[in-house]
């Protein structure tokens, strides 16, 4: 199994093509000279330049990125716990309903979502801006938190919380001391896919914000509906590019933490 | 105590944002038309004490369900949309299938840089994924002038505004959750089985079939599953690739409610599709839970 069959090898050129042509275009094509998405004019940063002087844009970037922060923080103190509570909390009542209420927003249309928090937040009289859409984006991306937090809790030695608690650790200070930093590579992935999910919500941003809150994607679908442009070609690529460098980041440092805990593991087995 | 607080934060708050709201939505499609603010009757007074909440459930009535049968847009919406998925889903599992399984078989240290290609475009804007292809796609894009350039055809194909375009933009935007399931089931899959099936006489063809695709199975449905469900409410990919042709019911939603800003016609569509998706949901919840249960 050390080398990759004929069939292998296509498959996994021909798919990782597919996936990655398009914005490989996309991003040349930000660098297009002319107004012309699809004819090539020469190479130019002007679109760029162009990007940094539209207010528009610029204001909605920064409502998003403001709305993604807090959101995603909230979520993830919230969807640790409920993963807490769902791997650790043994029964209680209601479980069933929490486990659903868990699940189904990872499968919900967003559509339904939206609409359904936009009624919400009219019916008790709450005006729609950034507040509502933390609210709205809160609730979703607390379930994909979860549900990261609680994969690696499932897989997690529980004796090591029990040889604290037997050492004199309260509840609380097992928790603060032993399993947050051996979850935390999880609760920081579960709080990076909180932020990207945020940053990327058109639906339920559209649903649930106001005319003083206009996120980024609601920015981008509504010169996108009127066709391809090179300004938005040039936005793309920023946002890819940031992106990209973020999750290469975020992989680099989980793998060097992993490593540091699994020498500190063997170091500890020799010990004993 | 502390146990207790645990569970309820997190518990209150999926109520009061996540439940409630479902009955708020149920509600309202009950309700009528009205102009005003909001634009809906009845709306509960509570002033007027035990009459006032009569009144409120009297005024209730399934009208806007029966429009919803009356009027052909509606069930052609929701028909297409779940042929639609269906379609796509299908699509997507013959195109993810074989990435997952080179990726099970390439050598181990290989996988996590595989693992990461899969997942980046994900972390990626769905809308700017989608947006890439609408300038690949179109009369003048690159697509056309690609095969006209090598003379494959001499007038440029529509392929944007139509229903290809959609499938193209749901397999690719939702690739990567086809295939991250069906990797890690196929990545835990011991390979001595295979091993042991040919030294008893099957081809490899038949292994395969016997042995890696039953094995693969929880992956599989996870991944149709998690493809499915959410595109048949899917609103950005017929809206941006979709024509005048493509009915699928969360662009209906979105007009009925933004457009034509009949809310209570909005929220009946919403309960109906919530209803066609009630029985994937639970299918798909207890899949999931007999794999972690599996784990654990």
């Amino acid at each position: 199994m050390s080398r990759l069959s004929w069939f292998n090898t296509v498959s996994l050129t021909l798919g990782f093509a597919f996936l990655y042509i398009p914005m490989i275009i996309l991003i040349i094509f930000s660098f297009n000279e002319s107004k012309l998405v699809t004819v090539w004019a020469g190479f130019s940063t002007k679109w760029y330049g162009e990007l940094v002087q539209n207010e528009a844009f610029l204001d909605a970037a920064w409502v998003t990125l403001r709305v993604a922060v807090f959101s995603s923080t909230l979520a993830t103190i919230l969807g640790t716990a409920a993963a807490y509570v769902l791997v650790r909390g043994g029964r209680f009542f209601g479980r069933t309903l929490f486990s659903g209420m868990i699940y189904a927003p990872l499968v919900m249309p967003e559509v339904i979502t939206g609409l359904s928090l936009l009624l919400l937040f009219i019916g008790i009289g709450l005006d729609r801006g950034i507040l509502t859409i933390v609210l709205a984006h809160t609730t979703f991306s607390m379930c994909f938190v979860s549900v990261v937090v609680s994969s690696r809790l499932v897989t997690f030695d529980r004796s090591l919380e029990e040889a604290a608690l037997d050492l004199g650790c309260s509840p609380g200070q097992a928790f603060r001391l032993v399993t947050l930093p051996i979850i935390a590579p999880a609760v920081v992935s579960g709080w990076l896919l909180a932020f990207t999910l945020s940053l990327d919500d058109l639906v339920i941003a559209s649903f649930t914000s106001g005319p003083s809150a206009t996120t980024l994607p609601i920015k981008i679908f509504s010169a996108v509906r009127l066709g391809v442009s090179p300004e938005i070609n040039a936005l793309s690529t920023l946002m890819i590019a940031v992106v990209t460098v973020g999750v290469i980041t975020a992989s680099l440092v989980t793998k060097r933490a992993m490593m540091r805990q699994k020498q500190d593991e063997q170091a500890a087995a020799r010990t004993e | 105590m502390r146990r207790a607080v645990l569970i309820a934060i997190p518990y209150v708050w999926l109520l009061a944002l996540f439940l409630v709201p479902f009955f708020i939505v149920l509600k309202i499609s009950l309700s009528d038309t009205a102009l005003a603010i909001p634009p809906y009757t009845p709306t509960l007074d509570f002033s007027e004490g035990w009459t006032g909440i009569k009144n409120f459930f009297s005024q209730l009535d399934l009208e806007n369900f029966v429009w919803l049968t009356e009027d052909d847009l509606y069930w052609k919406a929701y028909l297409s949309s779940v042929k639609i998925a269906l379609i796509s889903t299908i699509l997507t599992l013959i195109v993810g299938y074989p990435i997952a399984y080179a990726m099970a078989r390439a050598p181990e240290e290989w996988r996590p840089t595989f693992m990461m290609l899969v997942i980046l475009p994900f972390w990626t804007s769905f809308l700017i994924r989608v947006y890439a292809w609408m300038g690949i796609l179109s009369n003048e894009g690159y697509l056309n002038q690609l095969l006209l350039w090598t003379g494959i055809i001499s007038t440029p194909l529509t392929i944007l505004n139509t229903n290809t375009a959609v499938y193209i933009g749901i397999v690719y935007t939702y690739l990567p959750f086809m295939i991250l399931p069906i990797y890690s089931s196929l990545e835990r899959m011991d390979g001595s089985l295979i091993e042991a099936a040919e030294d008893l006489g099957c081809s490899r063809m038949q292994a395969f079939w016997l042995i890696t695709i039953p094995l693969s199975r929880p992956g599989i449905i996870a991944g149709c599953f998690l493809v499915m469900i959410p595109v048949i409410g899917e609103f950005v990919i017929p809206s941006l690739l979709g024509g005048s042709g493509t009915l699928m019911i969360g662009k209906v939603l979105w007009e009925e409610f933004f457009s034509n800003r009949d809310w209570p016609v909005a929220s009946a569509v919403a309960v109906v599709l919530l209803l066609i998706l009630v029985i994937p949901i639970v299918l798909f919840q207890r899949n999931q839970q007999k794999q972690t249960e599996a784990e654990q």
